[in-house]
């Protein structure tokens, strides 16, 4: 390995981005020496093991990912607004959407809802914390290690170029070669860990943490959809952390799985990819479902409309999304009987999806609906996801997918989809439950800008992008001709794109606006909620969530309580003392040790691969010989915590 | 309330006003070919459903925001209104008939595309190997025993079978205007029927990615009458050179090649559906390496490789239309 293949050069654009790192690490270290911040970061945040902070920075990474994820975005359009471009080669250009799909699907989406999950669904099912406090800190740390190691690849190495899809033979050795595509296999296999981790936690935590009297039906939707969503987790994710293994082996050790030598075979790859990668879609779209079901209720003030309805669509789904893989590729041949079974189980996923649709209107429906920042969103999410929801119909007739196959059609698509039902989703719930995190809200006028910028520019950026698709236009084209024709609407597209990344902007700047004047919530109840989470006393609940475990007696308890004016008072009889898991460090530093064995195998160090091995390993026999069972919360801190007197 | 009506207005207006005006401008929906026209014709029946059903979404939704907002004098609040097993059944029911619509035609479409066009099924295929190379296509007519690189010549009306296969990586054959794609794998062959029912030159492209020159992984396809596309190819079998094992080899090489044309094919020495690791070993005996796209050395060679198109561009410039095959 020489220094030219360590660092990349020769790119002002790299030059820039390399001295921004510089000076944000530079400002971070004088800061926190400064105020000495170190013991707070290390005692607060790096070793908790609170679900609610693990949330908030889950949410903070993926906000950071989103950054990063447009502005890979913006470059893109960028290149393609006018024929011809040159401000970006080929090269550049493919590392750039390969980093902005796998960067936005895997870092910023998933995280993003599980930061969401994280927060409230123990809240919401009347939890003091999750199953496995301890887990679920050493599942942040290996999504935040996975996604520190992918995104130093632009700056060291290389960034892989063989697209989020990774399609074999081209992203073998041979048509890959260098660290790039390792980053890829490493980035995602350290992170997929901690989200199977999370899938389990959360499974157990949703099946046997809830309060008494919480029956399975009487769950809030934002939890149910959790719930299916972490069984999708469970069955998907050891198909990619297999899939990505065999690759590594391929790549590392010469082994022919995949490869164009040795019998391997390329469509094994598709298969198996597809197999996690359609599920994955539903991973990321059915919290999404689960935070508009809780929005569209809480502000129309009624139940939710059809709840059995909801929850049996959901788990249709999430069925189904295990059995249509195929229309990924109904163009590698695999002969009409195959391509009308899997067109047909695609096409039935729409039926299930229209009942929810219906169901969120006639929610609204006799309810009294206002129009705050959040709901705006749910609603735009309707509007706009409907659009994406037929055009996937569409998609899904094989016979006319032969044409839109790898287009812009196919491109607007999922953008449709996945803007319109995740970002709107994650924007939605991250203002609905912003007060629960830090107990304040954020400023409507503000958040109302956001939403129209961002819904406007979300339209013009990829409306044009079906037509330019039924034009002929290709996806990962890097540059188009004069004559094509496609320049006037690729101009409209990136025009668009930049409204939504100015809305971006706008979001953060009301963040801080917020941040300095928003009323402080005086009580846990911001929205006039209907579900646990806002039943505590204090705007932010405090790190045992609840002094006294609620008890249920039906859907909507809380709401329910308040709306016959029998909300129950603390007393001080009611206190008991409160066991609480204890803070640990392990979690952070094994996260450390796998950068590390991350790092070697991305090199093909194997002595530092090895070393990163050996120190996660030893972390994993470190902890069970690690005898602490926690601490106990006494009555007068409860008390103290609570403002209640004895 | 116009304002929050304004939004959905907009974009109604926006897709009718594209679909009257764009519609016969856009390649997939104006095709020279049977293949292409029946796509097209379930392009447009699943389109006039899509817009029905956002129809609908969007009259409900304006109807409902609007009449159950929060205001002063609300009328018609009811919170317990939580469902209703008509309502649910009707639209249970309705999403599964249109399903049904949109599946007969389709499977009967997906069925259709298996073979040659209804119209011209009594005729024999014209039989054509497309191989792709990083980035290059490799036409191959094992009849007329000639080969092409980078552009086809293709009678009209007659159904052409094309065996697709590939070299290195998953490329994807399509040509807009005659039918929609299907994937070229090394190891196997895949086939595709489609017909041109219209003299003239049609873009065709790989429009699965394929790394660093996909963009330019392109060809030109040339629809002639019977008669022209026999002299075309007699005149070719005749005039053209011999294809040698070495230059097969050479064309194996990562990069781009001008139009080619050959008067033996490359079947003799190898066929990629079964070998699939034939372009790796012969890059392997000419000393190829696959550089790491940030070492120094893949720069200079990017470098070259940008002059070498710029000058070929520069000369095909002077020499007008390079289409005077």
């Amino acid at each position: 390995m020489k220094w030219d293949e360590f660092f990349v050069t020769g790119d002002p654009l790299i030059y820039g981005a390399d001295v921004s790192i510089v000076l944000t690490m530079a400002g971070i270290l004088f800061y926190m020496t400064r105020y000495k911040k170190w013991k707070w970061l290390w005692t607060e945040w790096l070793t908790t093991v609170d679900h609610k902070k693990l949330g908030i920075m889950y949410i903070v990474s993926a906000v950071l990912m989103l950054f990063r994820g447009g502005v890979d975005a913006l470059l893109m359009r960028t290149q393609l607004a006018v024929p011809e471009a040159k401000f970006l080669d080929s090269q550049h250009y493919n590392e750039i959407f390969t980093t902005h799909g796998t960067i936005m699907i895997i870092f910023m989406a998933m995280p993003f809802l599980i930061g969401i999950i994280n927060v409230v669904v123990p809240l919401q099912i009347g939890a003091r914390d999750v199953a496995y406090p301890y887990l679920n800190a050493v599942s942040f740390w290996t999504f935040f290690i996975g996604a520190m190691l992918f995104n130093i690849s632009f700056v060291i190495g290389g960034s892989p170029s063989a697209g989020w899809t990774s399609y074999m033979p081209l992203a073998s050795n041979e048509l890959s070669p260098g660290p790039g595509q390792n980053y890829y296999l490493w980035g995602l296999q350290i992170a997929g860990i901690g989200t199977l981790l999370t899938g389990i936690n959360f499974l157990v935590t949703i099946l046997k943490m809830r309060a008494p009297g919480m029956t399975l039906f009487r769950m809030p939707m934002f939890t149910w959809s959790s719930l299916v969503t972490m069984v999708i987790i469970i069955f998907a994710f050891p198909i990619l952390t297999v899939a990505l293994a065999l690759m590594s082996f391929d790549r590392l050790f010469g082994s022919h799985f995949f490869t164009l030598q040795g019998e391997g075979m390329d469509m094994l790859w598709a298969n198996l990819f597809w197999l996690w990668g359609h599920p994955e879609v539903y991973i990321v779209i059915l919290p999404a479902f689960g935070i508009f079901s809780e929005i569209i209720s809480t502000f129309s003030k009624k139940t939710l409309f059809g709840y059995k309805a909801m929850i049996w669509s959901m788990l249709l789904i999430a069925g189904y999304s295990f059995l249509v893989w195929v229309h990924h590729f109904f163009t590698m041949g695999s002969g009409a009987a195959v391509n009308s079974v899997f067109s047909i189980t695609t096409m039935a996923i729409g039926i299930p999806t229209g009942v929810k649709i219906f169901n969120w209107l006639f929610t609204m429906y006799r309810g009294k609906i206002q129009f705050t920042t959040p709901m705006l969103w749910s609603l735009g999410f309707i509007v706009n996801f409907v659009v994406g929801g037929v055009t996937g119909v569409m998609l899904a007739m094989a016979a006319a997918d032969y044409q839109y196959h790898n287009t812009y059609f196919l491109v607007s698509h999922f953008h449709y989809v996945l803007i319109a039902g995740t970002v709107f989703g994650c924007f939605a719930g991250l203002i609905y439950w912003y007060p629960k995190m830090f107990g304040y809200k954020l400023n409507e006028r503000i958040g109302k800008w956001v939403f129209w910028l961002f819904t406007i520019g979300f339209n013009v950026c990829f409306m044009p992008q079906y037509f330019l698709g039924l034009d002929g236009m290709p996806r990962r084209v890097y540059t188009y001709s004069e004559e094509s024709g496609w320049g006037p609407l690729n101009m409209v597209s990136t025009l668009g794109g930049f409204m939504m990344g100015i809305a971006f902007l706008v979001l953060v700047y009301n963040m801080y606006y917020s941040f300095r004047f928003a009323k402080r919530e005086t009580t846990g109840d911001a929205w006039d909620g209907r579900t646990l989470e806002w039943s505590t006393p204090s705007a932010m609940p405090p790190f045992y969530n609840f002094a006294k475990i609620p008890e249920v007696t039906g859907l909507d308890h809380f709401w329910r309580q308040k709306q016959a004016g029998k909300v129950e008072k603390l007393t001080a009889k009611d206190i008991k003392k409160i066991h609480m898991p204890s803070n640990s460090g392990v979690p952070f530093i094994m996260g450390s040790f796998f950068f590390v064995l991350g790092f070697g195998f991305v090199f093909d160090w194997m002595w530092m691969a090895i070393l990163g091995g050996i120190g996660v390993i030893g972390t994993l026999i470190y902890r069970s010989f690690e005898y602490d069972d926690g601490y106990y919360v006494s009555v007068e801190e409860v008390l103290e915590t609570e403002k209640i007197s004895k | 309330m116009m304002q929050r009506l304004k939004p959905f207005l907009t974009f109604g207006l926006l897709i009718a006003v594209f679909m009257l005006s764009g519609c016969s401008d856009m390649v997939v929906l104006d095709p020279k070919g049977p293949v292409g026209e029946q796509q097209k014709d379930l392009i447009m029946y699943s389109i006039w459903f899509m817009l029905f059903i956002l129809l609908v979404v969007y009259a409900l939704t304006a109807f409902i925001v609007y009449k159950y907002r929060d205001r002063k004098n609300h009328k018609g609040y009811d919170p317990d209104n939580e469902g209703s097993h008509l309502l649910e059944t009707i639209w249970w029911i309705i999403p599964i008939i249109i399903t049904i619509a949109l599946a007969v035609p389709t499977v009967k479409t997906i069925y259709s595309l298996e073979g040659p066009p209804e119209e011209t099924k009594d005729q024999k295929p014209l039989v054509i190997h497309a191989t792709s190379v990083d980035w290059k296509w490799v036409f191959t007519y094992p009849e007329q025993d000639i080969e092409t690189v980078n552009y086809l010549h293709i009678p009209e009306d007659r159904p052409v079978l094309f065996k697709l296969t590939s070299a290195d990586s998953m490329a994807s054959f399509w040509v807009p205007q005659l039918g929609g794609q299907k994937y070229a794998m090394a190891g196997m062959e895949t086939k595709l029927y489609l017909q041109a029912d219209e003299q003239g030159t049609y873009e065709g492209r790989n429009s699965n990615f394929t790394g660093e020159g996909f963009t330019d992984h392109t060809f030109d396809v040339m629809a002639m009458s019977d008669e022209e596309f026999e002299k075309w190819a007699s005149e070719t079998k005749a005039d053209a050179p011999e294809l040698t094992k070495e230059q097969y080899d050479k064309l194996m090489l990562p990069g781009h090649v001008k139009e080619m044309t050959f008067s033996s094919t490359h079947l003799g020495f190898v066929n990629h559906a079964d070998e699939a690791d034939y372009a790796i070993k012969a890059r392997e005996r000419l000393g190829y390496e696959p550089l790491i796209p940030h070492s120094k050395a893949a720069k200079e060679k990017r470098e070259e490789e940008k002059e070498k198109k710029q000058q070929e561009q520069e000369e095909s410039e002077s020499h007008g239309d390079s289409h005077a095959h």
